[in-house]
């Protein structure tokens, strides 16, 4: 078995090219929101082609689903993200030896940087040795590491990062400073001063106090002193200094190129990972969809607004779900009723879901079946052109022309009241037209909008409403339903709400 | 070196925050008044106090007998106590006014030794004087607290000790020179600076015979090279940086308890402060017997309320209570029957006892509670009356999240803003279900359907207080025990207020 990605089946998906620009549907569904705030923090990585590229067969997001799921691996994870982290630092320093002059300094983080690679190449291959892995990315990823391992070229770069180390750990010297004059030689025995003053004010410990140590940094640039007194101590230790000029010659770019990648690629996965799991303690649930690229029967329980979520649970509120399902002939969610936030939430949930899912990611739910659609469109209102309401409203439709043109039977549309700027008879006339042509395409939609006449027109529509609850209308986002919900009588349920009736109370003290 | 005149084995956590429903509390307690009068003005003490007396809401009976007996020896020895703080009070103000309290995270090494070793020479003259201050007074205290604290200084202070810390001030001076030990670290830059103590001179004579000559190595900066004395600085820090943390951190450790001993005697200070205002106005200030935590005790007599007898400056209305072994106090009564100055009575009370002060009573016995919660009406908020109730329902959950089951509440007209049957039910259902739970109950209430359906159900672990009125209207302000009765008298507020436009 061969390895090549982390992320692409390569002998199904064929060379795959990842897009730099984000969709155009990016905006409307705040998918750019969602996107920024899991790949905020890994720049270095840069993520977002990948997240911008959508997988096009259900054995690509299969493959990515097992990695995914095999990372669920505490074990795994961990080991992965120790293996990116000391990455990080072996290119830091890497860069930091390219960059210094002296050449002892150039020389010791050039060292650094290779005893560090051994460490996290050999530790990552012994963890994960000792997994029961199952995906097919990981396990030829795993044999890929093995073989690498037992290559000449990386045990002669241990063996040898091992020797110098332990050479360099006797180096012991004294500095004695003196106005301006230094000396250096080494370590004679004398006896550490601090801990002499340490002891003698012991007594009057009173718990913690400021560490002035770690406070004090340390400043991290070499000099033109530090490099001079060096060259001292090298010369007080010369066979040593001497192994390291060879080192420094004889592994150069000890870096292998396809574990780079996978350095690269693996963060795709802990990124999205690590960004859905502060959902969890909130009790939002994440699931792995079926996909499916000829069923249109979808469904979702309990998904939700995975932007909006971030920004809500980012100040401490809860965040309403919602379920939908589609069976049989149904293919169109009209949405209608009161006019409170939860009907584009509702739009952008499903536009969201399936286009997460079209990255081979886990969608918000708690149990999902999604459809791989070809290309996803969205038509969302916008605010400009309040005066030229001809304008608006010729734009509107001939975007979804535009839409409609480009739209496949296997396309997903995404429309939020649009065709406002006219009368209401207008309207519902052109609303219904529009409709016709979406019905005859048999793809999946959304609609948003206040001409609930379009619910009822086809076997096709599915009537969506959004509910506004008159006991708490501090809550501003709203459960979107295939059924109204029902009032409740006042006081006591106001007590009911805070859990204060004296039953609840009974439960709340903890005897 | 401790303190310990809060508890007897540790010290008192200054950082601990204060409890959440601290700013209820403050507000419906009128606790500032209380703060005032034991601060003077001084901003410190004021702290100082406020942090003790909202801890004591966590403490249990021993450390309040622990402070009884150590405040009793305070009002024995106002002066010397007073004397005694001033000693810890100049040693944090002169480390002030010298700016040593404010070392940066990255201050200079150099800096932060010479600001050490001069904050530890001044330490030296206030340790100094703690020392004679024990030796003059000590036999005069005789809680234990006192006791032990006068036995430390004397132990731990003596004249070989303060040689000691004088010879290592000296050699932290540098005058020849400084020498550092120093191992390679990471990219071979140099790690582990240590300060060494330079070999006796003997001994380096004698190592200078017996050992092989290590080779030496030296060089020179030129004067005018800036960038290379500017490194060497560099170095010498790394050098005295291991030294400077003993040094500073022995000066903070210091200071901590200069710090420690100002903090805790300066709760005594504003006791004595208090003490001395009430004796003025001659209110009778009484040391409370507090009882475990788990019984249920409340019995006192002359119990007044404190921050109105200050605010007014002269003796106030007091009452007799005794509510031993009861979960719940329902007051009742007249408008402006000195209802909630009696509440309020309670609260301030019980908070003095818990932190070991003297209680504003002739005589008070309390069992000790967890949880100290008050539940005020709020005129101000929300104008929509839904939109009140549910604020004070929010209020209450808040409440019942932090209820432990030897808690007291405090209720001050309650889940009133709705008509009275759905206002009274939900008081019902509240009040019943904290107190089935065992936890202390006082609700002061106009609600007549919940007061005496209460009443009716004959609870022995229930009381109910009235508060009077004479029969031409005018108030005692006295409460008594009675059954709940259908008027508030609110008629006779109206009668004043209105009374122009009756006939």
């Amino acid at each position: 078995m061969t390895f090549e990605s982390i992320l692409f089946n390569k002998t199904v998906e064929g060379a795959n090219e990842v897009s730099s620009e984000a969709p155009a549907f990016f905006v409307d569904l705040n998918l750019n929101q969602i996107i920024d705030a899991i790949t905020a923090d890994r720049d270095i990585y840069n993520l977002q082609p990948f997240f911008y590229t959508p997988l096009h067969s259900e054995d690509a997001i299969q493959y990515r689903h097992e990695n995914m799921q095999e990372l669920k691996n505490e074990n795994l994870m961990a080991a992965i993200k120790s293996f990116a982290e000391n990455m990080v630092v072996i290119r830091r320093y890497l860069a930091l030896s390219e960059k210094l002059i002296y050449k002892n300094f150039k020389e010791g983080w050039f060292l650094e940087a290779a005893k560090l690679y051994c460490e996290t190449i050999s530790s990552l291959v012994h963890d994960l040795s000792l997994m029961d892995l199952n995906s097919r990315g990981f396990l030829a990823f795993r044999d890929y590491l093995t073989k690498y391992t037992g290559t000449d070229s990386f045990t002669g770069l241990v063996t040898d990062t091992k020797k110098l180390s332990a050479d360099f750990s006797v180096v012991k010297y004294s500095l004695h400073i003196n106005g301006l004059t230094v000396r250096v030689r080494k370590y004679e025995g004398e006896t550490d001063f601090s801990v002499e003053v340490e002891q003698s004010f012991e007594k009057f410990k009173q718990g913690t106090v400021k560490d002035y140590r770690t406070k004090l940094r340390e400043l991290s640039d070499v000099n033109d002193v530090e490099a001079r007194i060096l060259d001292f101590v090298a010369k007080l230790y010369p066979e040593i200094f001497a192994g390291l000029d060879s080192f420094y010659e004889q592994h150069n770019h000890f870096v292998n190129e396809t574990i780079s990648v996978f350095d690269r690629e693996v963060q795709f996965y802990v990124a999205y990972l690590e960004f859905i799991s502060k959902f969890k303690p909130a009790g939002l649930n994440f699931c792995y969809p079926q996909i499916s690229s000829v069923s249109k029967e979808v469904n979702d329980s309990e998904g939700f607004d995975l932007a909006l979520a971030n920004k809500l649970i980012s100040e401490g509120s809860s965040v309403v779900y919602n379920d939908f399902y589609l069976k049989d002939k149904e293919r169109i969610f009209v949405v209608s009723g009161p006019n409170q936030g939860g009907k584009t939430t509702f739009a952008r949930m499903f536009g969201q879901l399936h286009y997460l899912a079209s990255l081979g990611c886990p969608v918000p739910g708690k149990e999902a079946r999604l459809f791989l659609s070809d290309n996803l469109f969205t038509h969302f209102e916008k605010m400009e052109d309040i005066k030229d309401l001809r304008g608006k409203l010729q734009d509107d439709l001939v975007r979804m022309h535009e839409i409609l043109g480009q739209a496949t039977p296997n396309s997903i549309i995404i429309i939020n009241e649009i065709l406002t700027s006219t009368t209401l008879q207008d309207a519902i006339f052109l609303s219904k037209k529009v409709i016709e042509k979406i019905i005859g395409l048999d793809l999946l939609c959304v609609w948003v909008t206040f001409v609930e006449e379009l619910s009822t027109c086809n076997e096709k529509t599915v009537s969506m409403v959004s509910t506004v609850n008159p006991e708490n209308p501090a809550v501003s986002i709203f459960k979107v339903i295939r059924k109204p919900a029902d009032g409740l009588s006042y006081a006591i349920a106001i007590a009911e709400k805070h859990h204060l009736t004296y039953k609840s109370l009974q439960e709340r003290i903890k005897s | 070196m401790k303190v310990f005149l809060m508890y007897k084995d540790h010290d008192f956590d200054v950082q601990q925050e204060l409890p959440w429903n601290e700013p209820e509390l403050t507000q419906d307690l009128e606790l500032d008044t209380l703060f005032n009068a034991m601060a003077l003005g001084d901003y410190y003490l004021q702290d100082a106090v406020k942090k003790v007396i909202f801890a004591g809401l966590k403490d249990g009976q021993d450390s309040i007998l622990y402070r009884q007996s150590i405040l009793k020896d305070c009002l024995k020895n106002p002066v010397i106590v007073r004397n005694l703080y001033k000693i810890a009070e100049d040693a944090m103000e002169t480390k002030q006014k010298n700016h040593w309290g404010w070392l940066l995270e990255n201050s200079n090494p150099a800096y932060v030794m010479s600001v050490s070793v001069g904050a530890l020479q001044m330490f030296v003259g206030s340790m100094k004087q703690l020392r004679a201050l024990a030796d003059e007074h000590a036999d005069k205290f005789e809680s234990d607290g006192f006791k032990t604290l006068f036995a430390m200084i004397k132990k731990e202070l003596d004249a070989p000790y303060f040689t000691l810390i004088q010879n290592h001030l000296r050699r932290l001076e540098f005058h020849h020179g400084i020498l550092i030990g120093a191992e390679l670290g990471r990219g071979n830059e140099g790690t582990n600076y240590i300060l060494r103590k330079p070999l006796d001179k003997k001994l380096n004579l004698m190592q200078r015979l017996f050992t092989k000559k290590s080779p030496v190595y030296s060089f020179r900066i030129e004067t005018r090279d800036e960038g290379g004395s500017k490194a060497l600085e560099e170095l010498r820090n790394k050098g005295i940086k291991s030294a400077v943390n003993a040094v500073a951190q022995s000066a903070d450790h210091i200071d901590s308890f200069f710090s420690m001993l100002r903090f805790e005697l300066g709760f005594y200070v504003g006791c004595l402060n208090l003490h001395e205002q009430l004796m003025k106005i001659s209110e009778p200030a009484s040391f409370p017997e507090p009882a475990a935590v788990n019984e249920r005790q409340h019995a006192f007599s002359g119990l007044y309320d404190i921050c109105l007898a200050l605010t007014v400056k002269r003796k106030v209305v007091s009452n007799d209570v005794n509510a031993d072994k009861k979960d719940l106090v329902i007051i009742t009564g007249a408008n402006q029957g000195g209802k909630s100055t009696f509440l309020r009575s309670i609260g301030l009370s019980q908070m003095m006892m818990q932190c070991g002060m003297f209680t504003p009573a002739e005589t008070f016995t309390a069992n000790v509670c967890d949880g100290l919660f008050t539940h005020f009406k709020r005129e101000e908020d929300i104008t929509m009356e839904s939109g009140k109730l549910d604020e004070e329902l929010k209020r209450t959950s808040r409440i019942v999240d932090r209820l432990t089951l030897n808690s007291m509440v405090l209720f001050n007209e309650s889940f009133a803003a709705t008509n009275e049957r759905e206002g009274s039910e939900i008081a019902r259902q509240i009040t019943m279900g904290l107190v089935e739970k065992g936890i202390k109950v006082f609700f002061v209430t106009h609600q007549y359907e919940f007061a005496h359906g209460l009443y009716d159900r004959k609870m022995v672990n229930a009381i109910f207080l009235r508060a009077d009125r004479e029969a031409d209207g005018t108030r005692t302000y006295k409460l008594s025990t009675g059954e709940p009765l259908q008027t508030s008298y609110g008629e006779d507020l109206y009668k004043r207020i209105f009374v122009s436009e009756k006939t």
